[in-house]
């Protein structure tokens, strides 16, 4: 059987949920869009490393896959913001 | 035993990197010191908590040749190498198109990319080679 390592990834789940409140704040303060689109970028790296935790958390390697989609799909978005904010056609 | 010390100390090492970067996108006055700490430091502690997930997979297979956890390591190897292959690359394209949409850099004296371009060197024309058709031509004049 696999130890489970279940408090310890569960503390650090809930650091990495602070991690991503304070991203959020930058968010909604960022004076401009590209700020916007960095705290986007930080919420999502985030996310998927979050998303792998849990995976191992509850033993679920579905939730691992979901995270190599999110990461391929959130690396698409990024660079399609960037082209807009650049001033390229889409 | 050595196992479980490897996976606390890059749990630990995971969460003060993330933690570290979003304190530093809060912090920092200018959109690519932002994206300096935002991109690099979470990068960099994604690598350590899915790597301490490739280990918590790693370990009954390697000490009691129990291949359940397999799956989870291979599976978190590989959202790993997606997270390093994509991630750097929206970086850039990220600061690339900050600096075309005209955000400056607050506190940079000399901004190289926006300094007029000189103009390129002018190449002399090189001399067109002989191929065997002119220089057959250039006999038939001679004759």
């Amino acid at each position: 059987m696999m130890e489970l390592f279940s408090t310890e990834i569960l503390i650090t789940l809930l650091f990495l949920s602070l991690s991503i409140f304070i991203a959020i704040i930058r968010i909604i303060l960022g004076p401009t869009a590209p700020d916007r689109v960095v705290g986007l970028d930080t919420v999502n790296t985030v996310v998927i490393s979050s998303m792998v935790l849990f995976g191992a958390f509850t033993q679920q390697i579905i939730f691992i896959d979901v995270a190599i989609v999110y990461a391929l799909l959130s690396f698409i978005s990024t660079l399609f913001i960037a082209k807009y904010l650049q001033g390229g056609e889409l | 035993m050595w196992f479980t010390i490897l996976i606390y100390v890059f749990l630990v090492i995971g969460v003060f990197f993330n933690l570290l970067g979003s304190f530093g996108l809060l912090r920092f006055p200018d959109v690519y010191t932002r994206l300096h700490a935002g991109t690099k430091c979470t990068t960099f502690g994604s690598i350590f908590l899915i790597g301490a997930v490739f280990l918590i997979g790693l370990k009954p297979w390697l000490l009691q040749g129990d291949a359940d956890g397999s799956v989870l390591a291979l599976h978190a190897a590989i959202a790993l190498a997606a997270i390093l292959l994509t991630n750097p690359t929206g970086a850039h394209a990220i600061a690339r198109a900050a600096h075309k949409s005209g955000v400056k850099p607050v506190q940079a004296v000399i901004d190289v990319l926006d300094a007029p371009k000189k103009k390129p060197a002018t190449k002399k024309k090189t001399p067109k080679k002989t191929t065997a058709k002119t220089t057959i031509k250039k006999k038939k004049e001679e004759a």
